[in-house]
Formats: structure tokens, C-alpha cells, sequence
């Protein structure tokens, strides 16, 4: 069992104070759904979860199974079971993706299983070319291909706790459902807990939140269960966005 | 040895940034290296036949170097038949041994009408040497001739080289220029391709990387005097420690030469706060109707490609490895097949491992 606990986690970007204190508790095998309109803080809390340079914490805890995360470095955050799937996948030229897979995992164990045949039944799992498994990483992939190698990488990683930033953002729906089956068998399969940052609930069909949380103007100011999505998929975020 | 040649000064603008104030032509004295030639049967030429093919793409001296190397030349010469295709690679080192000398090897490929060959040239010293190297190619692809020429640089840390290389391509021929510069101290290459015939083609690819106080300095030239000619060029450096680099290119498109098509890209990326790139990209063009392009870009490992590697759980130094040699991937791509791929990616290794 794995705890992720994000306690009054408070984080500028430049001279903005982004988010004001948020505080989850994510376990191995939740699903955890933050919702929220645009300008929310929702992008902000994966990038600082996962220590990525231009965010600043000025305040606050993270905390995986006790230790603190903010004192590690992104790769070390990476190794100790965190895992981020990003909104718009990073172009890295002349980079294989084999490559990058062999790579952290060396640094996880030292020991590899056989990456190819991994890479192999999991490309298949989500419908993901494998041709593309040889190529520099994320280099004039479409926007399905993209959410499919990121999902992809989370399948061969195997991480404690996936934090995944709108998935739904550029790719069409069977890339998404595909996407979404794959991190729902996860939380099945091997126990994995998600925090999922969305805008949208169309991928709750597939990947079911156990928790929903409404993130606006850098808190959070409503938690339940499923059925608030539900809410928020007929009402909108109009009621949330006038909070202060 | 003929010193009473003035040296050019930083003052001169094809000289700004280089170490030329550095140069004490009184420390070296003339000599030869150790020069072995392979699969060359056939092609290679000797004694006063040899001497006679210099000035097949070189009439007057770029520089006060070339005219020197024309002046002592140790000439390696190969001409090509017409039709005919050297089907092996020639490969061709030079080793400097001893310091306080100055070495000018002069290579010179002629390829006839419809011939192809392809030349490797290495130049090596050891760390210890303290010498210069001021090489001289010349190439002369004629009608449909089809050259590829890679030079590596493998020169110790203490080794100065100052050298040129002036490629001449003819109706319809198609010149490969390839640069590999890991070694020297100060290394410092002219590179021109001049396309004097109609649908002339040429292709000239560098890849250096400069650490410690190396400093690799390149002058390029794409010089185009007939109509529907075409250049491009992709240079690819990379500097770390304190180490230097310099790109000055030009485009050159004489009026004649319509509907040519030229391009220049230059790429550097600098590894640590200490070191410095410079790119100076430039374009003389006489004609409108042409299609051209130059990029040039000089930065530190991009940010965000360092992160998506990290966030995947690969450590910095091997992130940047991997950064590095995906950058270099697109020139190494191009190189020319041969036995020296491996060591050159070994070498890139190397360097970045290091923390001098």
C-alpha cells in the first residue's frame, strides 16, 4: 500500500500565487479526479508535484509513504513510484523511446526484463505502433500518438501512484478510451493510484474516480464522490468560479 | 619552410574570434606525418604526376595557410577515371609523433566524368603533441561525378590545425563534405563548396564538440555560379567546460544562378555556464529568384526536453547524454558508413563524461 499526501501545498509561478494550499490523500488503487475550469491551478499542481523548474513551493507538504517528495529530485520522484502523464508531451529530438524506457529503468533496479517483448504486449494492449517505439520521442506524433506512448511509458514503468494531466486534451476519442481502459486495468492490475487532473469528465466512462475534487482559483472547494462530476457535467463550473 | 608569409590578424574580419594572435610560426619546424593510405589500387597516383593534380578546385589560395600547405605539400592524389566507381572506401590517416612540428598534408581528388568515390582522411596526434596540422583538400567533381569526402579530427588536446578544404562541382555532380572535429586545441577549418555547373549538388555536414579549452572554429562558404545548383549545409557543435566555438557561414549566389536552391542551418549547444558558441550566419544573394534558408540557434539543453526525460525517472547526467547524442543523431545519421561511426560516438561519450 502506498500513500501520496499533498498537504497545504501552496505554489507561485513568478510573483503569482497559483495554488493556496492543497490538501489529498491518494492510496494505491483510488482514483482521485480534480476538476476544475480553466486557470484553476490544475496544471500547476502535476508540474510542482513532479518538481518541474519555474514552479516555486511556498508552502506545504508532499509526502510519499512519509518521505518528502519536494526534497528529491524530479528523476528521484520518478523512481520512488511517481509517475506523471503530461497534457502536452515533451519533443525530443534524436531520442528513442526505447531508449528513454531502458534508461529509467536502470536507474529503478538495475535489472531489465525483456523491454521488448514489454514494450510489445503493451503497445498492443492500447493500440500503440510499435514502429514508433524506434523513433525520437514524441517527433511529428499526432496527438494520439503522443497519449498513447505516455500511457504506454506508465504501462512499462509501472509506477506507485500516476498523476495524469488532461488526458483528453488533442486526441480523439478512441485514442482517449483506449488511454483511459489502460490507467482504469492499472488501478486494477497492480494496484495503482491516479490522480486525474481534468477539465472534462468524458473519460470517467473508462477510467471511474472514486473521489472528485472541485480545484478553483488554487483550492480545493468541494470533495465527493462520483456523482459530482455528474453535477458538474449538467451545471458547469459558474458556481465554483465566483469563489474566493 | 617559407615564415616570411604574414600571418592575418583578428583584425580581419574571416579571422575574428580565432586564436590566429596565438600562432608563433617559429615554434615549428617543417616536417611530414606518418600518412598510411588504404584501398586506394587505382586510383592513386605518385611522384611528379601526383604534385602536377594540385589546383583541380584551388587556382588561387584562400589563405596564407593554403598557399603554405601549396608551397611544402605532402600530396596524396587521386583521379578517378571516367565511369568509373571505386567501389572501396580510401582511408587515409595521418599520425604527428613529435612536438614543434609543422605538418601539410594536400589531398587532392579528381573525379572524372561519371566517377564516384568516397575518402575518409583522419588526422591524429597524441594529447602530448604539441604541433600544428595545416591540411589542404581540393576536390574536383566533374560532370555526374559523385564524391563523398568524411575528415575526422582526432588530434591531441595540444595540437593546433588551421587548415581548408575547397570542393568544385561541375554539371550535374553531387559533392558530400563531411567534418568530424572531436580534437585540437585551436582547430580551425574553411570549408567551401563552389557549384560552377548547371544542377550541381552539394551536401557539407560537421559535427564537433569542443570541451576543456578546446575552441573549434569553422568558415563556410556555399558559393553557387550556375542555375539550378543546390547546397545545404547542417553544422552541429557542442561546447562544454570552457571550451569555444565559432560558425561563420555564406551563402553566396552569383546572378547567373537561378532557380538555386541553398540552405544553411548551424546548431550549438552549450553544456556548461563556462563555455561559448558563436554563429554568424550570412547570405549574398545577386538573384531573386532563388530558395534559400539559414537557421542558427546557440542555447543550453532545452529545459522542458531535460524534464520529460527526468520525470520518467532518468537521471541528469544520462538525460543529458541522451539529449546530446539525440542532437548529434541527425548529423551522424548522414555521415557515410564506415568502421569509424563507432569510435566517433565512443569519443562524444567520452567528452561528455568528463569534467575537465
Amino acid at each position: 500500500m502506498t500513500t501520496l499526501e499533498i498537504r497545504d501545498l501552496q505554489v507561485s509561478v513568478g510573483d503569482t500565487q497559483i495554488l493556496n494550499g492543497i490538501t489529498l490523500t491518494i492510496k494505491s488503487g483510488e482514483v482521485h479526479a480534480v476538476m476544475g475550469p480553466n486557470g484553476a491551478g490544475k496544471s500547476t499542481l502535476s508540474a510542482a508535484i513532479m518538481g518541474k523548474p519555474g514552479y516555486t513551493i511556498t508552502g506545504g507538504q508532499v509526502l510519499l509513504d512519509g518521505k518528502d517528495v519536494l526534497a528529491m529530485a524530479t528523476w528521484e520522484r520518478a523512481v520512488a513510484g511517481l509517475h506523471l502523464v503530461m497534457q502536452y508531451p515533451t519533443e525530443v529530438p534524436g531520442v528513442k523511446l526505447d531508449d528513454v524506457l531502458s534508461e529509467a529503468l536502470k536507474a529503478r533496479s538495475g535489472s531489465l526484463p525483456d523491454l521488448t517483448k514489454t514494450i510489445a504486449t503493451e503497445a498492443s494492449r492500447i493500440g500503440f505502433d510499435t514502429e514508433l517505439v524506434h523513433r525520437a520521442v514524441n517527433v511529428d506524433f499526432s496527438g494520439g500518438e503522443k497519449k498513447r506512448n505516455e500511457t504506454l511509458q506508465l504501462a512499462v514503468l509501472q509506477p506507485r501512484i500516476a498523476i495524469i494531466d488532461e488526458l483528453d486534451s488533442g486526441l480523439d476519442i478512441d485514442a482517449l478510451r483506449d488511454c483511459a481502459q489502460r490507467v482504469e486495468d492499472a488501478t486494477k492490475e497492480s494496484d495503482l493510484g491516479v490522480l486525474v487532473i481534468t477539465h472534462y469528465s468524458r473519460m470517467f466512462e473508462q477510467l471511474k474516480p472514486d473521489f472528485v475534487h472541485i480545484l478553483a482559483k488554487g483550492r480545493i472547494v468541494k470533495s465527493g464522490g462520483p456523482e459530482l462530476a455528474d453535477d458538474l457535467e449538467r451545471d458547469g463550473y459558474a458556481a465554483y468560479s465566483s469563489i474566493d | 619552410m617559407s615564415t616570411t608569409l604574414a600571418l592575418p590578424t583578428v583584425e580581419e574580419e574571416v579571422w575574428r574570434y580565432s586564436r590566429i594572435g596565438e600562432l608563433n610560426l617559429a615554434n615549428y619546424r617543417s616536417a611530414t606525418a606518418t600518412t598510411t593510405v588504404e584501398n586506394a589500387e587505382g586510383v592513386q597516383l605518385a611522384g611528379s604526376e601526383a604534385s602536377a593534380l594540385m589546383g583541380v578546385a584551388i587556382t588561387t589560395a584562400p589563405d596564407v595557410f593554403a598557399q603554405m600547405n601549396t608551397d611544402n605539400a605532402a600530396v596524396i592524389a587521386l583521379k578517378i577515371a571516367k565511369g568509373k566507381v571505386h567501389a572501396t572506401t580510401v582511408v587515409i590517416t595521418h599520425t604527428i609523433n613529435e612536438s614543434g612540428v609543422v605538418v601539410y598534408p594536400r589531398l587532392v581528388i579528381d573525379a572524372a566524368e561519371n566517377s564516384e568515390i568516397t575518402v575518409v582522411e583522419r588526422f591524429v596526434s597524441a594529447d602530448n603533441v604539441v604541433s600544428l596540422v595545416v591540411p589542404v583538400v581540393e576536390i574536383h567533381a566533374a560532370q555526374s561525378a559523385r564524391v563523398t569526402y568524411l575528415a575526422i579530427n582526432e588530434i591531441g588536446n595540444k595540437t593546433w590545425q588551421i587548415g581548408n578544404q575547397v570542393a568544385v562541382g561541375e554539371r550535374d555532380s553531387n559533392v558530400r563534405v563531411f567534418s568530424v572535429a572531436l580534437g585540437g586545441d585551436y582547430a580551425r577549418m574553411r570549408a567551401e563548396v563552389r557549384l560552377v555547373g548547371q544542377g550541381a549538388n552539394a551536401q557539407q555536414t560537421a559535427l564537433y564538440f569542443a570541451d576543456g579549452t578546446q575552441m573549434h572554429d569553422f568558415r563556410t562558404l556555399q558559393v553557387h555560379e550556375a542555375p539550378r545548383t543546390r547546397s545545404d549545409l547542417l553544422f552541429k557543435g557542442a561546447v562544454k567546460d570552457t571550451a569555444k566555438s565559432v560558425y561563420t557561414g555564406l551563402i553566396k549566389i552569383s546572378e547567373n544562378a537561378t532557380k538555386t536552391e541553398a540552405f544553411q542551418t548551424n546548431r550549438n549547444l552549450t553544456l556548461s555556464h563556462g563555455a561559448w558558441a558563436e554563429s554568424v550566419p550570412n547570405l549574398e544573394i545577386e538573384t531573386n529568384d532563388v530558395k534559400c534558408s539559414h537557421a542558427s540557434t546557440v542555447g543550453p539543453i532545452d529545459d522542458e526536453q531535460r524534464f520529460y526525460l527526468e520525470s520518467r525517472g532518468v537521471p541528469p547526467e544520462i538525460a543529458e547524454r541522451l539529449v546530446v547524442f539525440g542532437f548529434f543523431d541527425e548529423v551522424i545519421e548522414r555521415l557515410p558508413k564506415s568502421e569509424f561511426i563507432e569510435g566517433i560516438r565512443a569519443k562524444v561519450i567520452a567528452k561528455l563524461g568528463s569534467n575537465a
